[in-house]
């Protein structure tokens, strides 16, 4: 599993980072987080509205922060 | 997140008393601190704390502590009921309705969306590649980027509780009409060589996830309790500070000093290159600015130094350094300091 975190670098991208690392530890998943900061990258995702998460190559949440157990939901979804 | 539940399928149930329940009792509670606002910080400051009305340390504290409970209290309330309207739109949705529209119209509508989408300025990058990159034009997607910081909820507020409703309409008509105006004259100019050329080339791939969809209104009550604290928490600096020396301007400045001082010519061009560089927002500036006019500095220039802090901001301008040469966004700077010159002698003259 892969999760990306897209997000400019502001106070809520680091908010939803922070959720989901909790998420993915109360999980136990192993899984490699990873941050995508360039616009260009960001938008080509379909995404204009930051924070969005990105899990397996699909947007799943864009433009809120959500708290960890709706991460946890999310993740548990797939 | 739950499913969408956008009206209650039984009518007054136990789910909606708990959901209205709180929002009901939120708004008297609201609505009494308002109403008990001044006169109980007079009995706070005159009879309990014995400081003579009219003096300049009592006027100057009363007017402190009043003003800063008052825009609390109205920044509470305005952004708590803007969130929740906002919370059915959203770029994405603005995207669409933008699409293929021309220079003209399309002004018009991106100033009027600007206005009504949620939009946070560390957004503002991914949304002109967004909005371009989609076929948006330049100039359409400018004035959109122009009215958004300019007509926002917080500077409308606090225009609205500290001078008004009509100065705040005229406010709220001439940043539309500066938004539509700029975008406009911006296109016009053909500036596409000084986007960098990588806007163009992005692909957008991957379904549009539009947030504005799917909600239920708890979602939309809670987001608006998180934008309330949110903001809150980042103006209050600001608002002090700004209260602050509005307060010691109210007690201390002479009477009439602007107005015999800063009537010339020269105000409203002062003005824009003072409000330009400096970094505040609508909170800090206009507790400032209320005292200011109090002391008889006139209204356009009061407008447009405040229309230049909000709309023209240096870290705005540093974020869109990423997607604009230093050429447009020099261009970009004059033609909207230029539409607040305009509007700023425009007031001066007529009001």
């Amino acid at each position: 599993m892969n999760i990306k975190i897209l997000g400019t670098g502001c106070v809520k991208c680091n908010h939803l980072e922070a959720a989901t690392r909790t998420a993915v530890n109360e999980l136990g998943l192993d899984v490699e987080i990873e941050k995508v900061t360039d616009p260009a990258e960001i938008v080509s995702w379909g995404v204009m509205s930051t924070p969005a998460l990105v899990i397996d190559d699909e947007v799943v949440m864009s433009g809120k922060v959500p708290s960890s157990d709706d991460v946890k939901r999310l993740l548990a979804a797939r | 997140m739950s499913a969408p539940t956008l009206a209650p399928t039984t009518p007054p149930s136990r789910a909606a008393l708990r959901r209205w329940g709180p929002v009901a009792v939120a708004a008297v509670v609201w609505w009494s601190l308002y109403h008990w606002n001044r006169p109980f910080w007079d009995w706070v400051m005159f009879d309990v704390v014995g400081l003579t009305e009219g003096s300049r340390l009592g006027d100057s504290l009363h007017f402190f502590f009043y003003d800063v409970t008052k825009i609390s209290l109205l920044l509470t309330g305005v952004i708590y009921l803007v969130t929740i309207l906002r919370s059915f739109m959203s770029v994405e949705r603005t995207r669409a309705l933008l699409g293929g529209r021309r220079q003209g119209f399309g002004n018009v509508a991106a100033s009027g969306l600007g206005v009504v989408t949620p939009f946070c300025s560390c957004s503002a990058v991914p949304v002109f590649i967004g909005f371009v990159a989609a076929g948006v034009p330049l100039g359409v997607t400018l004035s959109f980027l122009i009215a958004s910081p300019m007509i926002n909820e917080v500077a409308i507020v606090l225009l609205f509780g500290l001078f008004g409703w009509k100065i705040t309409a005229l406010y709220i008509g001439f940043g539309l009409v500066i938004a539509t105006v700029a975008g406009m004259v911006l296109g016009k100019l053909n500036l596409e060589r000084w986007v960098e050329p990588f806007v163009f080339e992005t692909k957008l791939r991957g379904k549009v996830i539009d947030p504005s969809a799917g909600l239920s209104w708890d979602d939309r009550l809670q987001m608006a309790r998180e934008e309330v604290v949110a903001i809150l928490r980042k103006v209050w600096p600001y608002l002090l500070v700004g209260i602050g020396i509005g307060a010691a301007i109210h007690g201390w400045a002479p009477q009439d000093w602007f107005a015999t001082h800063a009537t010339g010519w020269w105000g409203v061009p002062l003005a824009v290159v003072i409000g330009v560089p400096l970094y505040s927002n609508a909170a800090g500036v206009l507790p400032l600015v209320e005292a200011l006019h109090d002391k008889g500095l006139p209204m356009g220039t009061v407008l447009a130094f405040m229309m230049s802090v909000v709309a023209l901001s240096m870290p705005e301008m540093i974020l869109l350094r990423r997607v604009l040469k230093p050429q447009l966004i020099a261009t970009y700077v004059g033609v909207v300091a230029s539409g607040i010159l305009l509007t700023g002698f425009l007031f001066n003259a007529i009001l």
